[in-house]
């Protein structure tokens, strides 16, 4: 992807010009509407959405539906808000991904730099391992985790998505270990370092790209899931995802739309912000989960 | 005894035989160049002898010593690597240091070592910086560095030289043969450049598909190259290699090349026991000249009136292209010479310097 | 020897490291799909049982009526995903790379759905399409009385509208593969192709898209996999309603094999489910990795 390759662009008029763009335009609304409508909506009493135009500006502006959503709002059989599940999220995603992306670091390492009779097939099994339907594990899964005693908890959710997510971590650091020249390795072995040297020496501080890569797109993947929690979580660690869902689809009562559109922005944010901070890495992970080698 | 002996090292990847019985001994303070086509093997053999691949069968000592089952860091060699191989997160002074580092060499001591080399390399004003704000000389300077830093018992060179451009490269050369001459230290340098393999070397090794062809001194390549694949190898532009055909009357041996006879004085035994037969005829462009040109210590040259078909000065002289036994052929001439295409002109063969070769084994006949 | 045993211990080292990854993967993934495998040959219901009844799950999956909708259900959704997805995909791609201003913004809003979770998309999507308060009520509002737009409540229709929100959250990372691949093209061919005279439509037609076949690959994997995958937008949006009429794969397994207490069956469509996506992934990861073999 060198500077020079983007010049593809052909000479065109100004017409054809206006109308790509108006083109363009138009996608972007697409794309952006129904965040508008989940912004809009949220800050506008519940009356004002019932009998109003969904995509108009609020005409009485209130905060109220994002506390309800937060902190007040009733999900299963709690009313306690969006915030136990928020922090439930964050205490599972941050030893999911630290561990996975370790783990992935080494394994990159080794099949690339301290490659084996056979890595080829265990990069082959571990790769696979990414697409698999999680529905062909989860009846083994809930037993395991019963008999581990992890059933229901945190931890029990952490050791899911490190497993599920070891595939991808390992696919991120092969690759990039991949192009990482050999002649580094070997210059640093005659210089008398060893497997762990190297790794921490050499090979760690080039890596900072390649794992922020990985963190984002591990977090964001734990983030968004929401079978495995659905399934293995218990109240006390049920991810915002799951709850989430509870609270839009419960059946009792009015159906709190302003609730519901808050409660979906702060399931996104985390995601979204790092998406904004960061979206460069973001894209070059989704890219390298697909286009593989 | 030789102080970096290789006895019959024999090396399989993946029941492919990338080396296939490599004798090859130097002595200390010697300066042995591996050269070869790519993928003959060259470079697997530096790595064997540094340690970074294993080998499948027979010995390497390094100063009488068997190193085959040692790691690399323990067989007191430094390496130069073809892409340097600087460490990128590192400074040039922390790459220089690493491998003292690495044997617990106190800080003090390292840097006053690092401060040594940069000196002797002229580089003491790059130490901050990071490989990536480097030219490529600069970087090729530091991959030095880091290897003599260490004083090793033998250098290994891969290719360093080819990164750079043909300026930089020439003075590089120059710059590595007058380290050599200072520092005494023995060398194994492996490079495709057969020029670089002359200037350099005290013992030039010429491998071919795993197999060594030929082990001598650059003159010895050089001017009795051992087959037809040395022979061509070696100099550029390359030797002229034609099919002729060895005719023996009245007590004269003479080679007949198409329409053309080169009465070969005092012939050798082998080549006159050959009349009759086809073999392969050798000579080097810059022994086949304009008349004025011949050389005067030659005993015997023969001219023979060829007809040029291209011209191509070169500035300090002319190669011409002309046709022998249907073989493109050619000889240089002074660059004062007028000569066109198409004109028909005398050209002088240096008959002390010509070279047979059996047309079936390829090997050189004495 | 100790110099010998070093250097094993240096070999041992690396394997080392990889193992504990490596048997988690062999028991948690491939031990597993074992594991699924033989509870679908039992007669399994609310919990495990070891008791073999050959294929009966099968031949009862293949005999249940929401088994057939979610099939269905999953070729029509399957079909207008991948295709719309890399219609728009590749269009806004070629758009994008004409050097239009704005670029740098416009990108990032394409893609930025596929950062959200599928709940918000569904949760998002879902009250749009309500027709008491979403689409439908805006276009009353605005004054056209006569439109209609009711299909999230619709048996027959209520699949499409699962189309139109994973359309909405995926084609913005096609569009992104696209555009990799028209950026990675080499300059110089679609120059020479200029001047051998080539328009705007035969330079795309002829030359870019044939050498995007890569990108197209990728795409159709990955979206693929996702289809066949795709659980928790059905949830969110439709929860499989009305009554069962988007019912897909993902769901009938959970449903079956959770709620219903049939575990065997869920077991056996979670084995059709795995057998549909390694016959997608596997000679596409055979290919790749076989590429880079040389």
């Amino acid at each position: 992807m060198s500077a020079a390759s983007n010049d593809i662009a052909l000479r065109t008029g100004v017409i054809t010009r206006v109308a790509i763009f108006a083109v363009l335009i138009l996608f972007a609304v697409y794309y952006l509407l129904p965040l508008f409508v989940m912004l809009v909506n949220s800050v506008k009493p519940l009356e004002e959405i019932r009998s109003g135009n969904m995509l108009a500006l609020p005409e009485v502006f209130t905060i109220a539906p994002w506390i309800n959503a937060w902190g007040e709002a009733q999900i299963g059989v709690q009313p306690t808000g969006l915030s136990p599940y928020f922090v439930n999220s964050i205490m599972m995603v941050v030893p999911a991904v630290f561990i996975a992306t370790f783990l992935g670091a080494l394994n990159g390492y080794v099949l690339t730099k301290w490659r084996f009779r056979g890595h080829r097939i265990v990069f082959g099994l571990m790769l696979f391992s990414c697409f698999i339907p999680f529905q062909i594990v989860l009846i083994p899964m809930a037993r395991i985790l019963g008999l581990l005693g992890i059933a229901g908890t945190t931890w029990g959710l952490v050791l899911v998505h490190v497993v599920y997510g070891l595939g991808f971590t390992t696919l991120f650091f092969r690759n990039y270990y991949d192009a990482f020249p050999s002649e580094l390795i070997r210059a640093a072995t005659i210089d008398g370092a060893g497997f762990f040297r190297i790794f921490r020496r050499i090979l760690l501080p080039s890596s900072g790209p390649i794992i922020v890569v990985t963190v984002i797109w591990q977090f964001t993947n734990v983030w968004n899931d929401f079978l495995f929690g659905a399934s293995f979580a218990d109240f006390d660690s049920q991810p915002m995802t799951v709850a989430l869902n509870n609270l839009v689809s419960s059946s009792t009562g009015v159906k709190e739309y302003n609730v519901h559109f808050a409660g979906a922005i702060l399931a996104a944010l985390p995601t979204l912000v790092v998406y904004v901070v960061s979206g460069r890495y973001f894209v070059r992970g989704l890219m390298a989960g697909a286009v593989k080698g | 005894m030789a102080f970096l002996e290789i006895r019959d090292l024999r090396k399989s990847f993946h029941e492919v035989d990338v080396l296939k019985g490599i004798d090859i001994a130097i002595d200390e303070g010697g300066f042995l160049v591996l050269v070869g086509p790519s993928g003959c093997g060259k470079s697997t053999l530096l790595n064997t002898i540094a340690g970074l691949e294993t080998i499948t069968a027979g010995e390497i000592r390094i100063n009488g010593r068997p190193v085959n089952d040692l790691h690399p860091s323990q067989r007191d060699i430094a390496m130069v690597f073809q892409s340097y191989a600087l460490y990128p997160n590192m400074n040039v002074a922390e790459n220089i240091a690493f491998g003292l580092e690495m044997r617990g060499v106190s800080k003090p001591e390292r840097e006053a070592a690092v401060g040594r080399v940069a000196d002797m390399l002229q580089i003491d004003h790059l130490l901050k910086r990071r490989p990536g704000q480097l030219s490529g000389g600069q970087r090729q300077r530091v991959a030095m560095g880091r290897a003599l830093v260490r004083e090793p018992q033998v250098f290994l060179f891969d290719e360093p030289l080819s990164n750079l451009d043909a300026k930089l490269r020439v003075d590089m050369r120059t710059e590595i043969k007058k380290l050599h001459q200072a520092l005494g230290t023995t060398i194994v340098y492996v490079t495709h450049d057969q020029i670089e393999a002359m200037t350099l070397a005290t013992q030039i090794a010429v491998l071919k598909d795993g197999i060594l062809q030929q082990v001598g001194t650059p003159d010895q390549v050089y001017a009795s190259p051992a087959n037809v694949f040395v022979a061509d190898f070696m100099g550029s532009p390359t030797m002229n290699l034609v099919p002729g055909n060895v005719q023996s009357a009245n007590g004269t041996t003479s080679v007949r090349i198409g329409a053309v006879d080169l009465p070969i004085a005092e012939p050798t035994e082998a080549l006159r026991a050959r009349a009759g037969q086809d073999v392969v005829f050798g000579v080097r462009p810059e022994d086949v000249t304009d008349v004025a040109s011949a050389d005067r210590s030659a005993r015997y040259v023969e001219t023979v009136d060829c007809n040029i078909d291209v011209v191509e000065p070169t500035g300090a002289d002319k190669f011409v292209v002309t046709r022998l036994g249907e073989k493109e052929f050619t000889a240089r001439v002074r660059s004062s010479e007028r000569i066109a295409p198409g004109d028909r002109v005398p050209l002088a063969f240096n008959m002390d310097k010509v070279h047979f070769f059996d047309p079936q084994t390829e090997m050189r006949i004495n | 020897m100790p110099t010998r045993l070093r250097a094993t211990a240096q070999d041992l080292l690396p394997k080392l490291v990889l193992s504990p990854s490596f048997v988690l993967i062999l028991i948690f993934v491939y031990g597993f799909i074992v594991f699924t495998g033989y509870l679908s040959f039992t007669g399994s219901r609310m919990l495990p049982s070891f008791d073999l009844v050959g294929f009966a799950n099968y031949f009862k999956l293949f005999s249940l009526r929401h088994w057939s909708t979610a099939l269905s259900n999953l070729a029509i959704f399957g079909v207008l995903y991948i295709g719309i997805c890399t219609v728009i995909g590749l269009g806004l791609a070629i758009l994008l790379d004409q050097k239009i201003r704005g670029e740098g913004v416009l990108r990032p809003i394409f893609l930025y759905p596929m950062a959200l979770s599928f709940i918000v998309t569904g949760t998002a999507w879902k009250w749009f399409l309500d027709p008491g308060i979403g689409l439908e009520n805006v276009m009353h509002l605005w004054g056209w009385e006569s439109f209609e737009f009711r299909w999230i409540k619709d048996r027959d229709m209520a699949i499409y509208t699962i189309v139109i929100a994973a359309v909405w959250q995926s084609s913005g990372f096609v569009m992104a593969m696209f555009l990799a691949g028209l950026r990675g093209i080499d300059n110089e061919i679609l120059k020479a192709a200029q001047i051998d005279g080539a328009s705007a439509w035969k330079l795309y037609r002829r030359i870019v898209i044939p050498m995007l076949r890569p990108a197209f690959l990728s795409a159709f994997v990955v979206l693929a996999h996702l289809a066949i995958k795709s659980y928790d937008l059905v949830i969110a949006l439709t929860n499989g309603g009305p009554g069962r009429a988007t019912e897909m794969p993902a769901t009938f397994m959970y449903s079956y094999t959770f709620t219903r207490n049939q575990m065997g069956v869920g077991a056996s469509s979670a084995v059709i489910m795995l057998i549909m996506i390694a016959s997608i992934i596997i000679p596409y990861l055979y290919s790749e990795l076989r590429e880079k073999r040389t």
